[in-house]
């Protein structure tokens, strides 16, 4: 449908600027404060310096906390895409009694406030005597974050093209050689888009680590800690840093999404995990 | 493709850590919730209906229940708000633009809550920078008070975050509606007002049903946002539960409530999905 | 670029020009950006006629079919119903109603809500709107049915459905957009007999798209053939096929034998073949229906050519065979003879002079 030159149009394209405003405004505020002599709060900014910057990267604390970070967001990606790739093959695929069920409960977590699932796991690693550490939270991630690779990587399996695989038994391939001469190598891309996606979001969790932490801190619950201590712009420079990081993996990883299969998908499987 | 028994068998990894982390720790929350907790602070695994008793005679936690789902609601309300133009907006009037767009959208999605719900703790308090401009621009002389440690705060905050969750399946809706059907409607002789009411938004309502799902069910259970932004006046049910397993020491009362708004976020899932499939026509 | 408008008198059943001009297309033109679509159409549409603007496709046929919608706008030219100018108004307020070609039904609308759709926005009183639709899906026989979602009932009900949905409203104009390419050809058959005689009944002109030039043969009054963007030729079916205007036309439809060389003091030289004519000197093109090239009889007809040819390929088309074979110098020749017809691999074959067609070189397109 052509844009219709009319009112409206024009009051559409207002209302539809006002909401992106509204959801980029508090992160650009965010952002320009972390230049902002003078502190957190105030108007307006003024002595515009990088003292903050300075300063976080001179805090051992933050960058000890990143290194957790990072070590989790490899092992929950691994454990994510180890569990969650036969997952999307067996809903792709299979028939089996209990299917859905099954389903609902590997998607279950995607939809779940992360409280449940961080107190519940934290009912099971105190029935089995095991300490909080850096591992609960790797396990903690790990089973939240499963529901988005089968997600991810069930929509790339939708999209493929079944007679290939039909082809290769054709020309003599079993399938086991089928599966890693033909299907997988289809679904680089979005193993690959989810992989990104699942090292972001593990990166930015909190709500489910909250409950699952030990001695060492991951990153964003460094940051809790020092909120509940007081707000130093230190913490919005930390923040505007994450904010671009996650912004370039989420880019990048649409366009992988979209060269992958176009980009209506993404909101349709959150349809259908919402159902 | 596989033979049967490979694709039945390729279930089974998943299955089985869908089983030891998420049904026995459910089972678990199961458990707890009808033992007790000794004045000692051991939890004692004697079966009974006491905190459920606890629950139904103590009017604080109904309050605070209902305070958190009107929270809820008015999140979902005002994200669908804010949501549904937005969506209608990039579907209909993107034009090449709307790739872009849709990116723009999503990014705030995906970014760290924590760093979003910072950004609202640094604008809306007593120092802030809103109440900073307000005086910068001669609009007000004191800081307001109520924009930061109130249920307001709470509510604007949770809106900003799960407005692009709103937004995602009610575009996905509204992309999926043939174009075609407008081109019949408008050749029938509808004006695109008419067109609007009579096709496209019944045809949206299941994006809508699923986005407003996500935005009820995640804000009911949120505790971070209260914890920051709240105030004593800005609890929610969730942050009972936090304080349960934290300072007040009292899991099986925690673990019954957690398990309460289980089983209300699965009811509210289960109809939800009824209602989805009744105004699907695909 | 060449525009078309009737005025051969015809034989034709159907005395189109007769009757009043109900669409006027005044050289309508459409761009998309650097890409012409359509230049300079004119075409005068008759009240109750049925019109096939036929194409291949890429030829504009759809875009000129919802510029008469008021799915686009023309870039230049105007439109007119009975005088009045349209081609500014949005859809919703022509007097025009389409039926798209994958039927577009409202999937949460039933059968009979699809069909009383443009009634109820136009607020008609609710007893006039059950009325007409009952007899409106008793028209198309789907009064069974009312009670059903589309996706209950097969593509060629929904395309009836379709069809009740836009002549419920009595439409000045029904435009059809190739309604019957996604059926099976028997079905197809069908609903072509089906769409003359109801077409007939109601009275409404009917403008149809299609690819298909036999569908366009069967069901039309006038057929108009687009060829990238202009009109071809505008005539009726048979006119058309018996006398194409130009090498494209005798080509697209049927089958012919198109033989190019040219007039030498009043012989016509084409390959291996020469007969007399009376047509200025220079380059000519002819055509030549399969149909008019027999197997030579014993006695030659006045004005008959023979030629010997070797047969090579012949295919069964159920009451007749149509047979490919190859001149002494090459030129090959399409010819129909009657099913099961004994030949040898030499035959000798003969047409008459006069069945060989002059037609133009269509003018180049950019």
């Amino acid at each position: 449908m052509k844009p219709d030159p009319s009112a409206r149009f024009r009051w559409l394209s207002v209302y539809a600027i006002s909401v992106f405003v509204f959801l980029y405004l508090p992160i650009a505020v965010l952002i320009i404060y972390s230049f902002n002599g003078e502190g957190v709060g105030g108007f307006p900014p003024q002595h515009l310096t990088l003292n903050w910057y300075h300063a976080l990267f001179a805090d051992a604390a933050i960058w000890d906390s990143v290194l957790n970070s990072l070590e989790v967001a490899f092992a929950a990606m691994f454990i994510a895409l180890a569990f969650g790739m036969p997952a999307a093959l067996a809903l792709d695929r299979a028939q089996f009694p209990g299917k859905a069920l099954f389903r609902r409960l590997v998607l279950l977590p995607l939809i779940l406030p992360g409280i449940i699932t961080g107190l519940s796991l934290l009912m099971l690693f105190d029935l089995m005597r095991m300490n909080l550490s850096l591992l609960t939270i790797t396990l903690g991630h790990g089973t939240a974050l499963i529901s988005v690779a089968t997600t991810e990587i069930f929509a790339g399996l939708q999209k493929l093209d079944r007679s290939q695989e039909e082809a290769s038994l054709d020309l003599g391939a079993n399938y086991w050689q089928t599966f890693w001469r033909v299907t997988v190598p289809n679904l680089k891309l979005p193993i690959i888009g989810a992989a990104l996606l699942i090292f972001t979001l593990s990166m930015d969790e909190i709500a489910v680590s909250f409950f699952l932490i030990g001695r060492d801190n991951t990153l964003p619950l460094e940051i809790w800690g020092r909120l509940r201590r007081g707000i130093t712009p230190e913490i919005n420079a930390i923040s505007a840093i994450i904010f671009v990081f996650s912004l370039v993996a989420i880019v990048v990883w649409y366009r992988l999404r979209t060269r992958a299969e176009g980009n209506v998908a993404v909101g349709e499987e959150l349809v259908e995990t919402a159902a | 493709m596989f033979s049967r028994a490979y694709k039945t068998l390729v279930a089974v990894p998943p299955l089985m850590w869908v089983a030891v982390f998420l049904l026995v720790p459910y089972g678990l929350m199961f458990c707890y919730s009808f033992w007790s907790v000794s004045s000692l602070q051991i939890i004692v695994h004697a079966w009974n209906l006491e905190n459920y008793k606890e629950l139904l005679e103590k009017p604080v936690y109904w309050e605070t229940l209902l305070r958190s789902m009107w929270i809820a609601a008015r999140v979902t309300a005002f994200s669908l708000v804010l949501g549904y133009p937005l969506a209608y907006f990039l579907s209909f009037y993107g034009g090449k633009r709307k790739d872009l767009l849709y990116q723009m959208v999503i990014i705030p999605l995906w970014v760290s809550y924590l760093v979003r719900a910072y950004a609202w703790k640094t604008i809306l308090g007593s120092d802030g920078v809103l109440n900073g401009l307000l005086q910068y621009a001669h609009v007000t002389t004191h800081p307001l008070e109520f924009l930061l440690y109130s249920p307001f705060a709470v509510v604007l905050t949770l809106t900003h975050i799960y407005t692009p969750f709103a937004f995602l399946p009610i575009y996905a809706a509204l992309e999926h509606i043939p174009r075609t059907l407008i081109e019949a409607s408008h050749d029938l002789g509808a004006t695109p007002a008419q067109t609007f009411w009579k096709v496209i938004f019944p045809l949206s309502i299941p994006g809508v049903l699923a986005g407003a799902t996500f935005a009820f069910v995640l804000s009911l259970g949120d505790f971070l946002a209260p914890l920051l932004l709240g105030g004593p006046s800005g609890i929610m049910i969730s942050n009972v539960v936090v304080s349960l397993f934290g300072a007040a020491y009292n899991w099986p009362l925690g673990a019954a409530i957690s398990l309460c708004m289980l089983l209300l976020i699965v009811s509210l899932l289960f109809f939800s999905e009824r209602l989805e499939k009744k105004w699907s026509f695909s | 670029m060449t525009s078309s408008t009737v005025t051969i008198p015809s034989a034709a059943v159907n005395d189109v020009h007769s009757r009043p001009t109900l669409l006027s297309i005044r050289s309508v033109a459409k761009s998309f950006g650097r890409n012409r679509v359509l230049r300079d159409i004119s075409l005068e549409i008759a009240a109750g006629e049925f019109l096939a603007i036929l194409g291949e496709s890429g030829s504009g046929k759809t875009t000129l079919l919802r510029i008469i919608a008021g799915f686009e706008t023309p870039t230049s030219g105007e439109l007119c119903i009975e005088e009045q100018r349209i081609d500014h108004l949005p859809p919703y307020r022509r007097p025009v109603n389409t039926v798209f070609q994958n039927y577009a039904l409202f999937p949460h609308l039933t059968v009979e809500a699809n069909v009383a759709y443009g009634l109820r926005v136009a607020k008609r009183p609710a007893a006039e709107i059950a009325n007409r639709v009952a007899e409106a899906l008793a028209k198309v026989k789907m009064t069974a049915h009312a009670k059903k979602k589309p996706s209950q009932i097969s593509g060629g009900q929904q395309q009836r459905v379709a069809l009740a949905r836009a002549l419920v409203n009595r439409p000045k104009l029904l435009l059809l957009d190739e309604p019957l390419s996604a059926l099976d050809a028997n079905l197809r058959r069908q609903m072509q007999i089906e769409l003359k005689s109801l077409q007939r009944e109601v009275g409404i002109t009917f403008v149809f798209v299609t690819h298909d030039q036999e569908e366009a043969m069967v069901i039309a009054d006038r057929i108009a053939l687009l060829r990238s963007g202009a009109l071809e030729q505008v005539a009726t079916p048979r006119e058309i096929y018996s006398r194409p205007a130009t090498s494209y036309v005798a080509q697209f439809i049927g089958h012919t034998n198109l033989l190019s060389g040219e007039v030498r003091a009043g012989i016509a030289r084409c390959a291996e073949l020469s007969w007399p004519v009376s047509l200025p000197e220079g380059p000519a093109q002819f055509s030549l229906r399969p149909e008019h090239v027999r197997v030579a009889g014993l006695a030659a007809g006045p004005n008959s050519i023979r030629v010997r040819v070797r047969v090579i390929d012949r295919a069964f088309h159920g009451a007749s065979e149509l047979i490919r074979a190859q001149c002494a110098h090459g030129l090959v020749l399409l010819a129909t003879v009657a099913s099961g017809s004994l030949l040898g691999n030499e035959v000798e074959l003969e047409f008459s002079t006069s069945d060989a067609l002059l037609v133009r070189e269509s003018p180049e397109k950019s």
